[in-house]
């Protein structure tokens, strides 16, 4: 099954971009937005390219997902701070209002999730995994989607939950989404389940859906490996299964 | 270069001539895929060759070790922007793959590379000829892992890494180049790391 080559295509440009605001969403992650003229837009999971440049034009470039649902003109990155880094030190620790850098993209066309996909979502994160699925429901919300999501976030301890405030009030907003956030090292006083890694109990068998979902899981390799393991032990087509792992990128 | 980014000073950990633009040294070995990790058992591997002829012919893991083996030490690039340096493998020349399975190379340009679960990548033949790629099957001296692709992966460390499929289950002459899984969602249909061919029309 081959398929035909479609026209020479142009190369994607750089969008010079400035930043508009910065927040700290935990110790170590923190929200971006930047101000991008002419940016084309995104489908929610995808990723850009972020390029800084030092005064004597030294340049570093690495990828991050976007965090917003699609729009033009704008971008909002929620990136974890990697001690040994390059670029995220800069963007956890120094980007503020007016900040001058570059972004190239949208990258990445399997990691996608929108509105005319007919099935039901799991979105499956570990960690700093639940960037591009908050895209993902974002988007849903801003257009109104009626596909069952269910969202299961495992993060180390609620301290260590982005997006916390939002995730607790969507859920409780919009129809058919349903959050379940589990820790690793320690949970609040009243928490039913006790603290440790990926169980299968905490992911939904196939037949927990209306029809089987299409599944997005997004982590550190480790817990990405884990939970396509437990996902195809309960059902679950491989086939169905989308994976974005982090390596120890920076 | 009009724009300057108030405060960064990077990490200037470059300056390496092996390390091509816009890449980083990486120390741990990130794993990239698309979906699940397939569990692939030796004795159940096969690689199937097919020539633009419809002929193909089929290795089996046992077929594959009566080959010559050869020790390659090579720097890989990844197109999520780290590179490594020296990493060793061991593995079975492509050309040598293509002879014992009994199918000809006569009229085909360019090789479809075909893994479990459905992945694929496009290659020019050329770049699989000439000892500059490899059907590898170890890596640093132990058995390649499934993550990495194991029991058997393409090695063609002149290209991005996403064209040395991991677990490769199929290699289909072509006679005429046709795009991949990651070329048919933006990636560059050649990927040559020196002139930072990521995208499509880089």
């Amino acid at each position: 099954m081959t398929v035909a080559w479609s026209s020479p295509p142009l190369p994607m440009p750089w969008y010079p971009a400035r930043v508009e605001d910065a927040w700290l969403e935990t110790r170590t992650a923190r929200t971006v937005v930047l101000d991008v003229p002419g940016w084309p837009g995104h489908h929610a999971g995808q990723h850009v390219d972020v390029r800084l440049t030092a005064d004597d034009g030294y340049t570093a470039t690495r990828t991050y997902s976007v965090a917003s649902a699609p729009e033009t003109g704008r971008l909002v990155l929620t990136v974890q701070l990697v001690t040994e880094g390059e670029v995220s030190p800069w963007l956890v620790g120094e980007a503020r209002e007016g900040d001058e850098l570059e972004v190239r993209g949208p990258i990445g066309g399997w990691f996608r999730w929108d509105e005319s996909m007919p099935e039901p979502v799991l979105l499956v994160a570990g960690g700093s995994g639940v960037v591009p699925l908050m895209a993902m429901v974002r988007h849903r919300s801003r257009v109104g989607a009626t596909q069952p999501f269910h969202l299961v976030y495992s993060a180390r301890t609620p301290d260590h939950v982005i997006y916390t405030n939002e995730l607790f009030a969507l859920a409780r907003t919009s129809p058919g989404l349903r959050v379940d956030r589990l820790y690793t090292r320690g949970g609040l006083p009243d928490e039913a389940r006790e603290p440790g890694r990926l169980r299968p109990e905490d992911l939904p068998a196939v037949d927990a859906f209306p029809a089987p979902p299409v599944v997005y899981v997004c982590g550190p390799s480790g817990f990405v490996e884990a939970a396509a393991g437990i996902l195809i032990g309960k059902g679950h087509d491989s086939g169905a299964i989308r994976t974005e792992r982090f390596g120890p990128s920076s | 270069m009009d724009i300057v980014t108030r405060g960064f000073v990077g990490r200037r950990s470059g300056g390496d001539p092996r390390i091509p633009p816009g890449q980083y040294l990486e120390r741990d070995f990130p794993v990239l895929s698309a979906g699940p990790t397939p569990v692939v058992r030796r004795e159940d591997w096969t690689l199937r060759v097919t020539g633009v002829d419809g002929s193909s012919g089929r290795l089996s893991w046992a077929d594959l070790h009566r080959l010559p083996v050869e020790d390659v030490r090579t720097d890989i690039h990844c197109v999520t922007k780290w590179s490594k340096l020296d990493t060793s493998w061991r593995g079975v020349d492509v050309e040598a793959v293509l002879s014992a399975a009994g199918v000809g190379t006569e009229g085909a340009t360019h090789v479809l590379a075909h893994a479990t679960g459905g992945y694929t990548t496009n290659l020019p033949l050329a770049d699989l000829l000439g000892g500059r790629a490899w059907v590898a099957t170890e890596y640093e001296g132990a058995s390649l892992a499934a993550e990495h692709g194991g029991p058997a992966r393409l090695l063609v460390p002149h290209l991005y890494f996403w064209k040395s499929a991991k677990w490769v289950s199929g290699l289909e002459l072509l006679a005429q180049d046709s795009p991949g899984f990651w070329e048919q969602l933006g990636y560059h249909e050649y990927g040559d790391p020196w002139r930072e061919q990521r995208y499509v029309g880089d």
